[in-house]
């Protein structure tokens, strides 16, 4: 079995990059790798799977969409109307999808770790939700857009799945390992006006 | 561009969905009664009017949901969507460009 010595994330070149983009008070990117991540489907109208998984979860299934739940250390993102996406801290992946399994055996669902799919990019500070503004149609005002709401959408034109996680505000990018060098060169580039001393 | 209002992620860009052609179009209840030119009408021949047409789209870079529009097809104004399996909403009046 691979052991994590031999783990090397996505974006492992371009850390130093992300974190020489960053612009203490403006706008900071830094590459969040290893985060564990569950895809979960099931029928949202049976009100037993709902109460199994929110047990594991630790809070109800957001049922809203593009909405986030947060319970203890996971999250569950809304991806459609019978999918989830359960994010942990790295390493908790066995974790959950063996609790989920035990908690929803015998029910119609899927449960499958897509950790590996995609790594995930942390952009926070005050100039974040202009810097996603400039590659994306959504509406990112604060009015819109605020802690706890999430999007499947494009980004510079790669798909991402952007959650707001807290107020700060702190973003998160999941994005697909193979897009991942372009987005995070892409958001380097993006960034450039506030590396620029002012006045 | 399109702005298109998945029935679950709301307006979103053109570019973030995949089209589905015509709606509506069942599977035949008994295929093998079919004759040949009835099983190439219902896979190739569909309706192209001028005008209002229902139609499939998919929010393939969003929640991945097939849904159903009705889409004029002059002006590219869109007067609804609806889900899967809901009732298709009544025939909308003349378009912008004074289609039928
Ligand atoms: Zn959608």
């Amino acid at each position: 079995m691979a052991e994590a010595t031999h783990k090397r994330s996505p974006l492992a070149d371009l850390a130093a990059g992300l974190a020489g983009a960053s612009v203490p008070g403006r706008v900071s990117l830094a590459e969040e790798p290893f985060l564990a991540q569950i895809d979960l489907r099931g029928d949202a109208a049976d009100g037993g799977f709902r109460e199994a998984a929110g047990g594991v979860i630790g809070a109800a299934l957001p049922l809203a969409p593009n909405t986030v739940a947060q319970g203890g250390r996971l999250r569950a993102l809304w991806l459609g109307p019978d999918e989830w996406l359960i994010v942990g801290p790295e390493g908790s992946e066995g974790g959950i999808e063996a609790g989920l399994k035990a908690a929803l055996a015998g029910r119609h669902v899927s449960i499958v770790d897509v950790s590996a799919s995609r790594t995930a990019i942390a952009v926070a500070g005050a100039g974040a939700r202009e810097v996603l503004a400039k590659g994306m149609g959504l509406d990112l005002h604060s009015r819109a857009f605020g802690p706890g709401r999430s999007a499947q959408a494009q980004l510079a034109r790669a798909q991402v799945i952007l959650e707001q996680v807290s107020g700060e505000p702190r973003f998160r990018l999941f994005v697909r390992a193979s897009f991942a060098p372009y987005l995070a060169r892409w958001l380097i580039d993006a960034t450039a006006e506030y590396r620029i001393a002012g006045p | 561009m399109l702005l298109i209002p998945c029935p679950w992620c709301g307006p979103r860009d053109e570019s973030e969905f995949r089209y589905g052609g015509e709606a509506h179009i069942g599977a035949p209840a008994n295929p093998g009664s079919l004759s040949d030119a009835d099983w190439a009408d219902y896979l190739f021949m569909r309706n192209n009017p001028k005008g209002w047409f229902r139609e499939r789209w998919m929010h393939a870079q969003g929640c991945r949901r097939w849904f159903n529009a009705v889409r004029h097809t002059v002006s590219n104004e869109i007067a609804a969507v609806y889900r899967m399996g809901e009732p298709p909403p009544p025939a909308p009046g003349p378009g912008r460009e004074g289609e039928t």
